[in-house]
């Protein structure tokens, strides 16, 4: 598995660019992952999606949904969209340090 | 008497019904299930009202007639349930108590979600065949229209069946070729997915199929709303696409009452323990079928592979042993393919759906992923299956957990 230095720190990677542990997130991370992503500095709003995200997976075991991004963390979908373009569900959730969000059957 | 109580008299309610009243002692138990309608519809069978292979009345049984006489069958919706009470509210305010309570309430479209969808187009120019009536007048429009852009959206996943928008853009592919106009209608696939299907050995094969049929995929598209007016989808990050004729897969979720029950998550669908089928929230309540928020496929072979699991998990529980984490997200779908020919799937939470043969004692085995015309007889055959066997609880000879055997990775 992939190792890459990121802001300071040894961070594990799967092989599509998704951290492999929580753990070694930090917020240094957070913002060095946006820029690998074309999303430059993080603003607020995208620091309102983000936190809604980690603190979601710490009780669900899973990254949430764009619904569930949407009807829980109160976030409108065309937002999410403009601040994470192209997937956002896959992006934030790369950049929040979880895992690649699962395929439904 | 101790009481269990089915809500939802679907698929899936329809076999609990039938397995329990066969393995529980009647003297003890009271077994009863409630639906808002008296119509079974073989769900399966709307793919083909479109094109005129199927017609209303050959999908449709009194629900009556497939549950046993010894279970007390009431025809009502449900207004709410209380689970820490143990006890539903009926709409016409009467209260059913239970011990046990079974959720097979299913999973229904709600193309309301979607801004534009049910609006000025809806069963003008736009259409679903995932309801009776979508079926119905789908087949009307199809019969006279004279070619263009058809375009087959997904708003998002999951869906009931997921292989049914495919077999309909196969089966359009083949309806339009036999009219004679296959060469003025443009047809395309919208999807939220990556490509063609959920995993990623069935995206490609399948993928493939599109590209031979001359479908065109356009892959990772989030419909944001339906520009109704001037015929175009708009999804949430401004990519338009036009159409002629848009037939769409709404946003499916479950029931109604599971959201005024406080019992779903944000779709409706219940918190489930993934391999004993017993809700994540309450003890006595057991989940199957669509209403479940699992990762396993929603289909009519899947809720039959739960049934077997749910049963012993049940008989288990009333004598106070541990449950069984039997229930490994096992699914088994024939996909029509057009031209008479069909494939087939098998796989589970663990493995995809893998090329190979699938082997079936007393009928031969059918090719998996494979287009035959063998599958397609499999296929049209299921309805015989559905009303015969599998709604009866009866023994199929497939196991519900998934078997590697003939399977190649
Ligand atoms: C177009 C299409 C094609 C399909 N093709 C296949 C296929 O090829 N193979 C396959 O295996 N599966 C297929 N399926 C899927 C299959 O039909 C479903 O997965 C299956 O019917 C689910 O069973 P269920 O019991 O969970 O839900 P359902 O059969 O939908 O039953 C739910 C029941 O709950 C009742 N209910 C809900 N709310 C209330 C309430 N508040 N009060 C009272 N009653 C209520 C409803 O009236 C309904 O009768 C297909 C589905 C569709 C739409």
């Amino acid at each position: 598995m992939p190792v890459k230095e990121i802001a300071g720190i040894q961070v594990d990677f799967d092989d599509e660019g998704f951290m492999t542990n929580p753990d070694q997130w930090t917020k240094e991370v957070a913002q060095a992952l946006a820029k690998e992503e074309g999303i430059g500095e993080l603003t607020d709003g995208h620091w309102k999606v983000i936190d809604f995200m980690r603190n979601d997976f710490k009780e669900k075991g899973q990254p949430p949904t764009i619904r569930r991004i949407n009807k829980v963390g109160g976030v409108p979908t065309k937002d999410l969209y403009t601040l994470f373009p192209k997937g956002p569900a896959k992006k934030a959730a790369k950049i929040a340090g979880l895992g690649k969000p699962q395929g439904c059957v | 008497m101790k009481k269990i109580l089915i809500l939802g008299a679907g698929t899936a309610g329809t076999i609990m019904a039938n397995k329990l009243s066969q393995n529980l002692n009647h003297e003890e138990w009271q077994i009863t299930i409630v639906d808002k309608h008296e119509t079974h519809y073989y769900q399966p069978g709307f793919l083909f009202i479109p094109f005129d292979i199927y017609s209303r009345n050959d999908v449709v049984k009194p629900k009556r007639d497939y549950i046993p006489t010894s279970v007390e069958m009431i025809l009502s919706s449900v207004e709410v349930i209380e689970p820490e009470n143990n006890r539903v509210k009926l709409t016409d305010n009467r209260i059913l108590g239970y011990d046990y309570l079974i959720l097979a309430t299913g999973s229904q479209i709600k193309p309301e979600e979607t801004v534009g969808l049910k609006e000025g187009g809806w069963y003008k120019n736009i259409f679903e065949f995932y309801t009776p009536e979508g079926a119905v007048e789908l087949q009307k429009f199809l019969k006279h229209w004279q070619g263009g852009r058809l375009v087959l959206n997904i708003i998002e996943m999951p869906i009931k069946c997921p292989v049914a928008p495919l077999e309909f853009l196969f089966l359009a592919d083949w309806w339009f070729t036999e009219k004679g106009i296959r060469d003025k209608v443009d047809i395309t696939f919208v999807t939220p997915l990556p490509g063609a299907f959920t995993k990623p050995r069935a995206a490609q094969i399948l993928g493939s199929f599109l590209e031979k049929k001359n479908i065109n995929l356009v892959a990772e598209y989030n419909t944001g709303s339906v520009d109704w007016e001037n015929n175009k989808l708009v999804s949430f990050d401004e990519q338009e696409i036009e159409y002629d004729l848009l037939v769409t897969i709404p946003t499916n979720m479950g029931s109604d009452l599971i959201e005024r029950s406080g019992m779903g998550d944000e779709l409706n669908f219940v918190p489930t323990h993934k391999h004993t089928l017993q809700s994540k929230k309450y003890e006595n309540v057991f989940v199957i079928g669509d209403a479940t928020d699992l990762p396993s496929s929603k289909a009519g072979s899947v809720a039959h592979f739960q049934a077997d699991v749910l049963m012993e998990n049940f008989l288990r529980h009333i004598d106070g042993l541990p449950l069984l984490e039997d229930f490994d997200g096992h699914a088994n779908c024939f996909i029509e393919s057009g031209f008479g020919k069909g494939l087939l799937i098998d796989f589970n939470y663990d493995v995809e759906p893998l090329p190979g043969k699938f082997p079936l004692p007393g009928v031969g085995p059918f090719s998996l992923l494979q287009e035959t015309k063998m599958n397609h007889w499999g296929k049209m055959m299921f309805r015989w299956v559905y009303w015969n066997l599998l709604l009866k609880g009866s023994e199929l000879p497939i196991e519900a957990q998934m078997n590697m055997a003939g399977k190649m990775r």
